[in-house]
């Protein structure tokens, strides 16, 4: 195994961590403000179907993700509704719109299948600059990129510093700590919930449009394959830090290409592909003490519907 | 009954009124929580809200800070007429509200839980804030630590950070409810040294507590509420704490329980050099020995946090001992499970009775078999006598005065007072051998806790011994033979109730004073 190799790997696993960083981002504001949504697989292939339609009609991958976009944040209001103001089960509502956003998506994109984005209506990778682009093994990864990946790297930086660094992040993690002590500090919420979940929306729509304008500019029936299970295993591996998220994404994303290309050398994909799993097991079995918990777990309240006035 | 004696030259203007509420009904179903209520605060009082548990006071104070909207009556601030429909709204007319169970993000410092609500800057805002705490501190003697962590905090220091939320946005009418109840005997009188200083700028405190004694300590008039009705409205100066037990209760109400004197027969419980953890894993229990006798009833008293709580838990075997031992009737239970210690004859009576105590969903009469399911005469086969299972759940309720529309009904839907009697049915009906009872009438109004603590002396009458920890000092001094006073996970002395003063028992709960080993009572 060459240096070639490890550099593709690394290129390759630096791509394909991209969606998984996005939908994990968004997610780990869900969580945060208390809303668990396992709906991100549904809502990234709802994002993949509906930019690779835009862009095919418009010839406009940015107005492909602007739709995507959209598109997820709608999806992920349908759980918003059930779980916010319906008080509904959101294990049972994430895993509907999950199934929902598969079924949907391969009935509208029925037409589509096969059909490949011509090179004027997708993302390329535009290399940043020729002279860091040629620097040995990590040159490939880091600067020759789609605009997407460099995007997504911004926003984790920016909703970490929302997250921990200003008054909206206090408002949102108490949310998902306490909502009675925020409710009685006069937060609405409700709202802070709903615009939670609907950036997770967005950026899982957002990941869908970078798998089918970017990543593999086709549309192939349920092309997310399992990449919105993972963004969930990495928002506990990240444990709900944004940062920490960026790390876990490329981690994760390396492991993933470094399965396709061992294949090669006689590994088991399949075990290979198991490993992000492994891997949030072991942090969450790290994490499991009182302290750690205390420190860094699950926001107290995800998962629980708030009432007013409700002991 | 009282009238409104306090109709004196002194009467305020309307206008001067911090709050008037005027006629005030509530409707929760099946309950009428508020019938046509009057209340008013002035400026610069302490307004005593004095009832027991269900009589309305929250309910009254929670319409004022706008979680509940009343369905009937008038609201006045400064004289001026408002509608109050959330939190927020009782915020910007200067309302705040300490709640009885704290309103704070555990796992946020105390800065943060303060910015959550107050910040004015988006951008780095713990900075105000911290500026801010300093001058809180200086000038009502709130001392805490912005950067320390909520968990981290005692229930005292909690509590002040509720107050320095409330006061933080300029609140000049303050609701305090039931305040007390998580504090030591010594934080509390920093509480009323606070809660004066208030006062004495300007500012109108409602004080909610079914606790006679602090009516009298802080409050400069109170009102009292029987049934979701205000009984009455008196000076503090002008009442005795046997009228307002009357007008609170309905009826008299004995202080002074009648405790026999029963003669003390063999050791039930013995522990010996007890050591544990709790479950940050750091010691809680280290070295504690003590024997309860039939016919006594042993009390522990301290600061929550102090290992009351992991003891009891080891003692019925909910815990795991890291050392010593624990034997009931001279049998070595040290480590067994909880139904082994059970079927010795141990008795438990939980704290946090809702979350250990019971189990909320269950039926009333599949709460009171929950240590019997699994034997004759419930078992049949695979099967439960369902028949049999009612029938013993109807002479339970008869017998421990259950208030409950049938004994299929939820047990969460019972009011405190009756869970814990529920509670008390399935522990005690087999006569046990020893009663472990953690906090057993905390929350409780004054009627359940009467009846409760009678219970408990009936049973030390019959030969049982009792294991009684409580935070009540009183309780623990009033109804125990002796009392073991815990701090720091070791018993720091054991005394007889008779012998000792309240502020040596103090002294000892606050690490002070220890007693040598000799000067223990035996």
């Amino acid at each position: 195994m060459d240096l070639s190799v490890v550099e593709n790997i690394l290129w390759v696993g630096f791509r394909s961590a991209t969606p998984l960083l996005l939908a994990s981002l968004g997610e780990i504001y869900a969580e945060r403000s208390g809303i668990l949504n396992l709906g991100v697989e549904g809502m990234m292939i709802m994002g993949a179907v509906s930019a690779f339609i835009t862009a095919l009609t418009t010839g406009n991958p940015w107005l492909g993700v602007a739709v995507a976009t959209a598109v997820g944040i709608l999806m992920s209001l349908i759980h918003g509704v059930i779980s916010i103001h319906l008080r509904g089960n959101q294990v049972v509502s994430g895993l509907a719109l999950t199934m929902f956003g598969l079924g949907l998506s391969s009935v509208i994109g029925r037409k589509y299948v096969g059909y490949q984005l011509p090179v004027k209506a997708r993302f390329l990778p535009k290399p940043l600059a020729e002279g860091l682009v040629k620097l040995p093994v990590i040159g490939k990864a880091l600067f020759d990129q789609e605009p997407l990946f460099y995007l997504s790297i911004v926003i984790a930086v920016v909703l970490w510093f929302v997250l921990y660094r200003t008054k909206v992040g206090i408002v949102i993690r108490s949310t998902g700590e306490n909502p009675a002590a925020a409710d009685a500090l006069g937060i609405n919420v409700y709202l802070v919930r709903y615009a939670c979940t609907a950036l997770g929306g967005a950026l899982a729509g957002m990941a869908g449009a970078y798998l089918s304008v970017a990543y593999s500019p086709a549309w192939i029936e349920n092309m997310t394959a399992g990449r919105g299970w993972i963004a969930l295993a990495l928002t506990i591996f990240a444990l709900w830090n944004p940062l920490r998220a960026i790390f876990g994404a490329y981690l994760f994303g390396v492991v993933e290409a470094g399965g396709y290309t061992l294949q090669a050398y006689g590994y088991s994909q399949w075990l290979l592909n198991g490993v992000p799993y492994l891997l949030t097991v072991i942090v969450l079995t790290a994490g499991a003490t009182e302290t750690m918990r205390r420190r860094m777990g699950a926001p107290a309240a995800l998962g629980v519907p708030y009432v007013r006035g409700e002991k | 009954m009282a009238s409104e004696a306090t109709a004196v030259a002194s009467e305020p203007r309307e206008t001067d009124l911090l709050v008037k509420m005027v006629s005030i009904v509530k409707r929760f179903p099946g309950v009428l929580a508020n019938d046509h209520v009057n209340f008013e605060l002035r400026p610069g009082e302490v307004h005593a809200l004095l009832g027991e548990n269900g009589a309305g006071k929250t309910t009254l104070m929670n319409i004022l800070y706008g979680i509940y909207h009343p369905d009937g009556g008038e609201i006045y601030v400064r004289g001026r007429r408002v509608e109050i429909r959330s939190p927020r709204d009782a915020m910007s007319l200067g309302i705040g509200m300490v709640h009885q169970h704290f309103m704070l993000v555990d796992r946020h410092t105390v800065a943060e839980n303060i910015a959550l609500g107050y910040a004015k800057s988006l951008m780095n805002p713990l900075k105000e804030i911290k500026e801010k705490l300093r001058e809180f501190a200086e000038k009502y003697g709130l001392k805490v630590d912005p950067d320390a962590y909520i968990w981290q905090l005692s229930a005292g220091e909690q509590q002040r950070v509720e107050i320095i939320k409330a006061l933080y946005h300029g609140a000049d009418i303050l609701i305090l409810d039931e305040p007390t109840s998580v504090l030591t005997p010594q934080e509390t009188k920093e509480l009323f040294k606070i809660v004066e200083r208030m006062r004495d700028e300007g500012k109108g405190i409602i004080f909610i507590t079914h606790k006679l004694d602090e009516v009298f300590e802080v409050a400069d008039r109170v009102t009292v509420m029987r049934r979701g009705k205000v009984v009455g409205t008196l000076k503090a100066s002008e009442t005795t704490k046997e009228e307002l037990a009357r007008m609170m209760v309905g009826r008299e109400v004995l202080f002074r329980l009648e405790k026999e004197r029963v003669s003390r027969g063999k050791p039930v419980l013995e522990v010996e050099n007890l050591h544990a953890l709790n479950d940050r894993g750091l010691p809680a229990v280290r070295g504690v020995s003590f024997r309860v006798h039939e016919g006594e009833i042993f009390g522990i008293a301290g600061v929550a946090g102090n290992g009351q709580r992991e003891l009891a838990e080891v003692v019925v075997g909910l815990r795991k001992a890291t050392a010593g031992r624990v034997l009931i009737d001279g049998v070595d239970v040290t480590n067994k499970s909880p139904r082994f210690i059970s079927s010795k004859g141990v008795a438990h009576i939980p704290e946090e009775r809702l979350r250990h105590g019971i189990v909320p969903n269950l039926s009333v009469a599949e709460n009171l078999i929950l240590k019997d399911y699994y034997k004759e005469p419930y078992r049949r086969g695979l099967l439960l006598d369902h028949s049999k299972v009612i029938e013993d759940a109807e002479r339970l309720i008869n017998k421990f005065d259950i208030v409950t529309p049938s004994p299929l009904t939820p047990a969460k839907l019972l009011s405190g007072g009756n869970i814990q009697r529920l509670i008390c049915a399935r522990e005690l009906h087999k006569e046990p051998r020893l009663i472990v009872a953690a906090h057993p009438t905390y929350g409780l109004d004054v009627g359940a806790t009467e009846y409760i603590r009678r219970i408990l002396l009936e049973q030390r009458k019959r030969g049982a011994a009792v294991l009684l920890i409580s935070e009540d000092l009183e309780e623990v001094l009033q109804l125990s033979d002796r009392v073991g006073v815990m701090f720091n996970g070791e018993i720091v002395g054991i005394v007889r109730p008779e012998e000792v003063s309240i502020e040596e028992i103090g002294l000892m709960m606050a690490g002070a004073r220890r007693l040598a080993r000799e000067e223990m009572a035996s």
